[in-house]
């Protein structure tokens, strides 16, 4: 784990009209830690995802990447920068083979792949980069399908692997497990624990298992702001978060 | 694919049997062919921006028109115009408009779009009738084609009816394979990326702003081309010319033949062509041929209701495979 941290919100704030979706939080991403951020829906954490990978300008508040501000940049500059998402709703080529949905992602890492008479198929450092995702994803075999014909599993593990593809230093992965079976959970949550050593990564999860199978840090959010932050231990053991959202019992002493 | 190599030929044979048309067509015919291989031209520089890049222009015959009218406005009225430097003009003149514009038109979506396009044709069409600028509603006269020297000696007879033919037939393959390398390219494929998913490709770190830029002033430039020739070929552009039932015959081309396929834009620019011309032939259809308009509308729905893929869709089902993959070859 790195001393200083890669990307640091501090006091970002959300409003959306009358409504405040992110109130003030302030957070540490480092790299070779996995920081999940937990709470009940409707608690702001895929809008601060969205502030985070520029989909929204924040209303107030600084996000600083390597110690700049990076906080009204555009999603695609953001992305250059080296901050990757993937998102809730699985968001993908439909259309395009898993092949072609990973070079896509890797050739936007390569701003001298434009030139416009040479096929795209012919880079081979495109196509290196967009193998060795769908490998770390375990889509290698899928690689000629339509990723339309995917299954819903299939589609998420796409879904990391194209992130995977534009070569990020921070990922940012929003509900990655939602609506998988336990065998494809445990795949995925093993894909995350591998990525930790290289990557600074904000996950939002619902799944308690795989929340604390991973969790280096832990943030609980309600109604856009943090209630607690830590160690997931002391997050556990707090009476504010048992009382306000985990409240089950069985899921904090088990 | 067994039939993969005979695909990969067939443009080439399809070319070689257009090239020997006027040898043994009339005058009439030839006219009529020069005019559709035009069309077809357009017809692919709109299916850039509507089949690749999922941009619906409404407006795409200003820059078909601004071609034309600038073919002549250079030419001057009792001399020859060289088309060494007056078509790069034309086409250059139509990029720089399609650039202006494209930064104002791409802050739209959707039906915005369609409007904002539509606005920017409706305006360069009043600017050319309200202005004596090219000769108000009469339209100008270009007394003769532009010509084709290398030195003193004259390359191509333009005056020529099959001369002119077979450059309108080099243009149309020439703009067929450059848009075919181009849609084939990483470029190409970005092209298709934001037309499918334009947030993911945000997402990806692609400026998509850029991406759809260039493609809309490539577009403009190609449809220069077709104007250029256009012009040429009548010896006479008025604000017609520019008017938004151009725009939407030319979209019609590109839906019939078949959205995102470049040969599609080319069979539907046959189609429409072809068919205005037999509908409104009196001899066949006597009274109705007056009213040609009602039964193309009949065939463009039939189109439309059957054949989602537009006429190239019929094609595939011959084993062509899906335009990703096309691309790749």
């Amino acid at each position: 784990m790195s001393e200083t941290p890669i990307l640091q919100t501090r006091a970002l704030t959300r409003r959306f009209g009358g409504l405040v979706a992110v109130s003030d939080v302030s957070l540490d991403l480092y790299v070779g830690e996995i920081h999940v951020v937990i709470g009940p829906n409707g608690a702001g954490k895929t809008t601060l995802t969205n502030l985070l990978s520029g989909d929204l300008p924040p209303t107030s508040g600084e996000v600083m990447f390597e110690g700049r501000d990076i906080a009204g940049c555009s999603s695609d500059h953001i992305s250059r920068l080296g901050i990757g998402r993937s998102y809730q709703k699985t968001n993908i080529f439909l259309p395009f083979t898993v092949f072609e949905n990973c070079r896509l992602a890797a050739q936007s890492r390569t701003p001298n792949a434009t030139r416009v008479f040479h096929r795209a198929g012919g880079y081979p450092e495109i196509n290196r980069r967009a193998e060795e995702a769908m490998a770390a994803a375990g889509l290698d075999k899928r690689a000629e399908r339509i990723a339309a014909t995917l299954s819903h599993g299939e589609q998420r593990q796409l879904e990391i692997a194209m992130c995977l593809a534009t070569q990020p230093r921070v990922l940012l992965l929003d509900e990655p497990l939602a609506g998988m079976g336990p065998h494809e959970s445990q795949r995925m949550v093993e894909l995350i624990k591998g990525l930790t050593a290289d990557h600074a990564i904000m996950l939002i999860e619902h799944d308690m298992d795989a929340v604390f199978a991973l969790a280096h840090r832990l943030t609980v959010m309600v109604n856009g702001e943090v209630l607690e932050s830590g160690t997931p231990e002391a997050v556990r053991s707090s009476p504010a978060v048992q009382l306000a959202y985990l409240g089950g019992e069985e899921i904090l002493h088990d | 694919m067994p039939n993969a190599r005979l695909t990969a030929w067939l443009p080439y044979f399809v070319v070689g049997l257009l090239a020997l048309f006027p040898m043994v067509e009339s005058t009439f015919y030839t006219q009529l062919l020069t005019k559709v291989l035009i069309m077809a031209i357009f017809a692919m520089s709109l299916d850039l921006l509507v089949g690749y890049t999922g941009l619906v222009s409404f407006g795409h015959a200003a820059y078909f028109g601004l071609a034309g009218y600038a073919l002549a406005l250079m030419a001057p009225k009792y001399e020859t115009v060289s088309l060494w430097w007056s078509l790069p003009a034309a086409i250059g003149v139509c990029a720089l408009f399609a650039l202006v514009t494209g930064t104002l038109v791409l802050r739209t979506r959707g039906i915005y779009f369609i409007m904002v396009t539509l606005a920017f044709a409706q305006m360069l069409f009043f600017i050319f009738h309200d202005t004596k600028i090219g000769g108000g509603s009469d339209g100008i006269y270009i007394y003769a084609k532009p010509v084709m020297k290398l030195g003193d000696a004259v390359l191509l007879d333009l005056e020529k009816l099959q001369n002119f033919y077979w450059l309108v037939l080099a243009l149309t393959a020439l703009v067929y394979l450059l848009l075919h390398r181009v849609l084939g390219s990483t470029f190409g494929r970005a092209l298709l990326g934001i037309k499918v998913n334009e947030h993911r490709m945000r997402a990806l770190g692609f400026p998509v702003f850029r991406y759809q830029l260039a493609s809309f002033t490539l577009s403009g430039a190609l449809a220069g081309v077709a104007g250029y020739l256009a012009a040429a070929q009548y010896g006479f552009v008025n604000p017609e010319i520019l008017s938004w039932h151009q725009s939407g015959a030319v979209l019609m081309m590109v839906i019939l033949g078949g959205m995102g396929s470049l040969y599609g834009a080319v069979i539907g620019a046959f189609a429409f062509v072809l068919l205005q011309e037999v509908l409104s032939n009196q001899a066949w259809f006597g009274i109705a041929a007056k009213h040609w308009q009602l039964a193309m509308g009949i065939f463009i729905m039939l189109v439309a209701l059957y054949l989602p893929q537009g006429l190239a869709g019929l094609l595939q089902q011959f084993g062509r495979k899906p335009v990703t993959e096309i691309a790749d070859e």
